[in-house]
């Protein structure tokens, strides 16, 4: 059915599976800043945006539940950003403070050829992750890739050349770079766990790699402790992860970057319609990919509860042996559990206020640096004995 | 297209944006094109099939140490301020080791030959060791355990002199 598209030729197969994993992200990120607006006001207990909708629209039947599920004002808001005159102020420097919006895009964007998405089971039974580059550096890649989003920060803050924007690029490349630290040393447990001595009677090669896609197969294996999710066997790296992923990402409680009280709106305070929209977009990119990621590390990725795996379910309902419909089912799992995710991540932005500045620096070097390496020498010396 | 024209394209890049780090007189503009030289440098790194090497560095160097350069220097002086223009001497002497150091290339290239390997080594097609992380690992732990041994040491020594010089000794009970 689908072998026309093996004939054509594997570059063009490439830009074109890169162009529609983007054309998913892109929606996805923007749509996120509406779904944050309704998720605000459920909390808060109000409507939220509800009453805009395309004259014409307004006569069809039925229309109204999308009308109030605010669908037609994040069109108008896209449409808005894109024809808004893009005023740029007379004092800054050009040349970066353009660039910057531009190089916030590029990394979040770009970390997405490392993570696997979902899975199908090819002719011979195997479990084939579906991912643009199954690299065996995997995280290493995200990781390396994911920390340029800095310079964006450095460099909008720094060109807007006025106060604030200045004071918040500092306060946010200082954050980015202290909970890289224990976000990095929070993933080595389950990287040694999986190429630890447990790793030997697995199927299939499984020492020396960072991959992604293996850690998944990992916690998708026969048995008690083959099945368990990460965050079962290692609930600490989980959790100084997730702290450190609310700072990488600049959100509540770690929301000091652009805390409107006393920075106006930190580095975008400068910034306008579409080049301001960009850096948006760009935080709910960055958020998608570190929730994937997440869900990856700790919560089985693309297998649907702990112990009951995607090739179990397969299986079950009868369908192992159409690889699309596996891979659908597959890609729909792993995208609903990383929105659910986003929705915690709005959740808490409603329900916990700002830490002050000197509190996050305190928790990043203090209390969470010290608690990851305590965590990595435990796990170190537990799996060595195993 | 072929590796040959991207390696001259990512090698132009790499010293083109190098000697941009010497020439530019705004200190935040050298520091953007250090960067840019360093992801050249992990771009050819990958065409050495040096993934490894190639992901350390954009991580190591291009995420976090050209950062807190640019942090630095913003903390220095805000607008990046205008580097003084260069002396007579300077250029001269840098003019002069120019000419030395291609000098030497061009004897090298006439006269020299690089040792090639031999034929048996290159048909067992060795695993190049930035590669991957377990060829990489195992180097390190077995064959190049001193050197990384006497690096941890050095770095460990930089540690504590930065600790010394930037901790505020009031009186001098913490010393004692």
């Amino acid at each position: 059915m689908f072998d026309f598209y093996f004939e054509i030729p594997h570059w063009i197969r490439l830009v074109v599976q890169g162009l529609a994993v983007m054309l998913v992200m892109f929606p996805i990120a923007a749509a996120c800043s509406m779904a944050e607006r309704k998720i605000a006001a459920w909390i808060q207990d109000r409507p939220g945006p509800n009453r805009t909708i395309a004259p014409i629209l307004a006569w069809v039947p039925g229309i109204g539940f999308l009308q109030r599920l605010g669908l037609f004002q994040l069109a108008a808001d896209g449409g808005k950003f894109a024809f808004k005159e893009d005023a740029v102020p007379g004092h800054v420097n050009k040349l970066y403070f353009i660039a910057a919006p531009i190089i916030a895009m590029i990394p979040a964007l770009t970390t997405v050829v490392a993570v696997p998405f979902g899975a199908y089971i090819d002719s011979a039974g195997k479990l084939v992750p579906i991912v643009l580059a199954n690299v065996d550096l995997g995280i290493l890649v995200v990781f390396a890739v994911s920390s340029l989003g800095v310079y964006a920060v450095i460099l909008a803050g720094w060109a807007s050349n006025s106060k604030f924007p200045f004071l918040g690029g500092i306060r946010a490349s200082a954050q980015l770079i202290s909970y890289e630290l224990s976000m990095t040393l929070s993933v080595l447990p389950v990287f040694l766990w999986t190429n630890g001595p447990l790793a030997t009677d697995a199927p299939g090669s499984f020492t020396g790699s960072l991959s992604l896609a293996r850690v998944v197969e990992f916690q998708s294996q026969a048995g008690f402790w083959g099945g368990a999710w990460f965050i079962f066997l290692m609930p600490l790296s989980a959790f100084i992860f997730l702290v450190a992923l609310f700072a990488e990402t600049n959100r509540q409680p770690f929301d000091t970057v652009e805390s409107e009280a006393d920075l106006v709106n930190s580095f975008g305070s400068e910034y306008g319609a579409f080049k301001w929209s960009l850096f948006y977009v760009a935080e709910y990119a960055h958020m998608l990919i570190g929730s994937a990621i997440f869900m990856l590390l700790f919560f089985g990725g693309w297998n649907p509860l702990p112990w009951i795996t995607l090739s179990d379910v397969a299986h079950f309902l009868g369908f192992a042996h159409l690889p699309i419909v596996t891979g659908i089912v597959g890609i729909g799992i792993f995208v609903g559990k990383v929105l659910a995710m986003i929705f915690f991540f709005m959740w808490v932005r409603w329900t916990l206020p700002r830490f002050r500045y000197d509190q996050v620096m305190a928790i990043g070097w203090k209390k969470l640096l010290p608690l990851a390496i305590a965590n990595l020498v435990a796990y170190t010396i537990g799996i060595a004995l195993l | 297209m072929s590796p040959d024209i991207l390696f001259y394209f990512f090698a132009a890049l790499t010293a083109g944006s190098a000697l941009a780090v010497v020439l530019n007189k705004n200190t935040i503009a050298s520091a953007l094109c250090l960067l840019v030289s360093l992801v050249g440098v992990a771009a050819i790194f990958v065409l050495l099939d040096a993934f490894l090497l190639a992901a350390l560095m954009v991580f190591v160097y291009a995420g976090a140490v050209v950062a807190l350069f640019l942090f630095i220097v913003m903390l220095l002086d805000t607008y990046g301020g205008d580097r003084k223009p260069f002396k007579k001497a300077t250029i001269v002497s840098s003019g002069f080791a120019l000419a030395l150091l291609v000098l030497g290339l061009v004897t090298f290239a006439d006269r020299g030959a690089l040792e090639t390997p031999a034929a048996e080594a290159s048909a067992t097609a060795v695993v190049p060791v930035g590669a991957s992380l377990r060829a990489y690992g195992e180097q390190l732990f077995t064959t190049y355990l001193l050197p990384v041994q006497i690096v941890g040491f050095l770095l460990l020594i930089a540690m504590l002199g930065v600790i010394v010089l930037s901790k505020k000794f009031e009186g001098l009970e913490d010393v004692k």
